[in-house]
């Protein structure tokens, strides 16, 4: 298994090589560069000198290639994703900072996804066809259906309008006071995950309804098990590893969520730090996010390839 | 003595978009304790459904045990709690079934599996019903039984799959096991093997044995008494010797000649029975065999002959029955 996990982690190299040259070069090619962006913010005038200036004092004025180049050698030889070009301080410091707050973000919403999925998608499958049933899918096709960044707004506008409440906008990190960071990460996680466990019901519910017909299943009853321990002992985990293999396929998703809610709710991950940098049109800090969030994404679907040895005795890592 | 097992009228009936099916239609026998029935017909003749009604597994719904009674050792199964009919399951009555590959769970070791009635049943610890689970496999002569617990399906073949359900079922010391066609998905060389262990590990624990088949074959060697089942219904009943000698039906004798014999001389044809089974949710009025009979009379189309005694201990549900003794193999 050892051998196994090398194997991939080696295997990832060309593929983030490959995508980081995508990313490398498609945010060079966002229209309107950073030299503008500067020198209208500074009310420089744009002269021809300063502009030539700037762009030689940010390494911009070598051709992509070699601009390309000089950023990967700085991450195989220092282990650096180069400065912001704004406020020259090292992109690896920026982002190790933010990494953790959308962790904790991901993770939660993968949390509210499974812990309501997963009982929910079985319920409804053994109650296949009852009222619960149907309330419960119809719920499920609800939570698809409304965008998080729509209900999202509305939690930021309304209860402040009715209330005089609305979600903290200072952010508190979990070292200094955990339980009211939980308390703050709590509705964009929950927003965050209400899509996601909407599928993982409808899969597990699927999953359900088909292992709940295969022979063993007749077995375990015949053996005289209760139903409840025939579901949980002999039919979850064989409907579950699908479910696996969900988790990892959408991880990139739930990345892309973390994006907008950490806008609304102003949640500084690497979400926040991605819009403004492409606003600003921070290259390193763009390039740096997308090749550190293709590093979790690579690594998620390792973990969940590893999972499925714990669930499935047939997958063997060779 | 009353019988260990006595079903009396039993009929289960399945809701479908052809309307609803009479799966099991009035069936009734008894068996004693360490006694061996079979239970024969062709495939859909509501064998399994009879089987899986006993122990009330019938899934509901579309299915629905519609009438009869179940007596086992003095109480009537289909009144039964839930929960007193679970702790009869696996323990005082132990099935096996028919596919090795799917009856076992993929994810969980074969000797978990085994175990898992032990643990239930008997409050056994796990570790200790482990132990026993080794036992069992050795005593279903299942070689190095102490490494195979810990193996998953897979890396079974389909005969040693079946050696582990048959250790399953002897788990609690079943008064009863019923084996629904435990050999038909296996090679016919380790088929007489499951056969001869079956039958030997039930004798040694002196549990009766119900064995369904569509082989005839089986039943001459392992069977004491024979119901032949045919559209839901018993066509014929009576000892396993006295009805391989001489069938009272119609479609037992088509049976017959449809397998091979023992007693046959080698060369001799073997003749299928022509036409299909009947559907069951539009059965004809009089005897559900006489489109495919080619003794049937008017008096077959239009009235259902009654399951009577043919001769004391023989039953047949035929007009004729006492004519069709004397001319078998014709
Ligand atoms: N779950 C079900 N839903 C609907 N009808 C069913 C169901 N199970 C059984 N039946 C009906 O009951 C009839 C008898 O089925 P059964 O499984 O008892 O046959 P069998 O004699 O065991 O045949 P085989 O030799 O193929 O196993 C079938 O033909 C079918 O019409
Ligand atoms: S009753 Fe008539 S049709 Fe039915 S089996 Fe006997 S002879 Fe054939
Ligand atoms: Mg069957």
């Amino acid at each position: 298994m050892q051998a196994y996990i090398i194997r991939r982690l080696l295997a990832l190299i060309p593929t983030l090589i490959f995508a980081s040259l995508i990313v490398f070069i498609t945010v060079r090619l966002i229209p309107g560069d950073i030299i503008d962006l500067m020198l209208s913010s500074n009310d420089i005038g744009a002269d021809k000198k300063s502009r030539v200036q700037l762009e030689a004092a940010l390494g911009l004025d070598k051709p992509m290639v070699s601009q390309y180049f000089r950023w990967l050698g700085a991450i195989l030889f220092e282990g650096s994703l180069g400065k912001s070009l704004w406020q020259n301080t090292p992109v690896m410091e920026e982002i190790l900072h933010r990494l953790p707050i959308t962790f904790e973000l991901g993770l939660m919403a993968l949390f509210v996804a499974l812990i309501v999925g997963i009982p929910i998608g079985v319920y409804s499958a053994v109650r296949q066809d009852t009222v619960g049933d149907y309330v419960t899918r119809s719920f499920a096709i609800l939570a698809l259906a409304l965008p998080g960044f729509w209900v999202g707004t509305l939690v930021m506008v309304f209860p402040s309008i009715w209330w005089g409440w609305s979600p903290e906008v200072k952010y508190i990190a979990f070292t200094q006071d955990p339980l009211r960071n939980l308390a703050q990460m709590a509705i964009p996680a929950l927003i965050l995950g209400k899509a996601f466990s909407a599928v993982v019901m409808r899969l597990t519910r699927t999953m359900m309804l088909e292992v709940m017909r295969q022979d063993y299943i007749r077995t375990a009853l015949a053996k005289g098990l209760a139903t409840r321990t025939t579901i949980i002992r002999h039919a979850l985990r064989n409907a579950l590893i699908p479910v696996v293999t969900l988790v990892g396929l959408q991880a990139p998703v739930l990345v892309g969520g973390t994006v907008i809610l950490e806008q609304i709710f102003v949640i500084p991950g690497m979400g926040l730090l991605l819009l403004e940098a492409v606003s600003q049109r921070d290259y390193p800090i763009i390039t740096g996010v997308f090749l550190v969030v293709g590093v979790a994404v690579v690594l998620i679907n390792l973990l969940v390839d590893l999972s499925y040895g714990l669930l499935d005795p047939k997958v063997r890592y060779r | 003595m009353a019988p260990l097992l006595s079903v009396k009228g039993l009929s289960t009936e399945f809701r479908t978009e052809r309307g609803i099916v009479k799966a099991v239609d009035n069936v009734s026998f008894d068996l004693a304790a360490g006694e061996t029935l079979a239970i024969v017909g062709e495939s859909g003749s509501g064998k399994s459904v009879t089987a899986m009604s006993i122990l009330r597994l019938i899934p509901d719904p579309p299915g629905k045990i519609s009438a009869g009674e179940v007596m086992f050792d003095g109480q009537n199964l289909l009144t039964l709690s839930d929960e007193q009919i679970r702790a009869i399951r696996g323990n005082r009555i132990a099935m096996i079934f028919q596919e090795p590959m799917s009856s076992l769970n993929p994810s969980l070791t074969v000797g978990l599996q085994i175990a898992e009635p032990i643990n239930l049943h008997r409050k056994t610890p796990w570790a200790a019903a482990m132990d026993k689970a080794v036992e069992l496999l050795g005593r279903v002569r299942m070689s190095d039984a102490a490494s195979r617990v810990k193996a998953y399906p897979h890396q079974f073949s389909g005969g040693m799959r079946q050696r582990a359900m048959i250790a399953m079922a002897l788990a609690c010391q079943p008064q009863l096991i019923i084996a629904d066609e435990p050999t038909t998905a296996l090679d016919v060389t380790v088929q007489a093997q499951i056969l001869a262990l079956l039958k030997e590990v039930t004798r040694a624990a002196n549990s009766a044995l119900i064995l369904i088949t569509h082989d005839l074959g089986v039943v001459a060697r392992y069977a004491d008494r024979v119901c032949v089942m045919y559209g839901g219904r018993i066509v014929e009943a009576g000892p396993a010797r006295e009805i391989y000698a001489r069938p009272r039906h119609p479609y037992t004798i088509g049976l017959m000649a449809s397998v091979p014999r023992l007693d046959q001389e080698a060369g001799s044809r073997l003749v299928p029975i022509e036409g299909s089974p009947p559907n069951l949710a539009n059965l004809p009025p009089g005897c559900a065999f006489a489109p495919r009979c080619r003794r049937a009379t008017d008096l077959c189309r239009n009235h259902r002959p009654l399951l009577v005694q043919s001769t004391p201990d023989h039953l047949s549900a035929c007009h004729f029955h006492a004519q069709l003794s004397a001319n078998v193999g014709t």
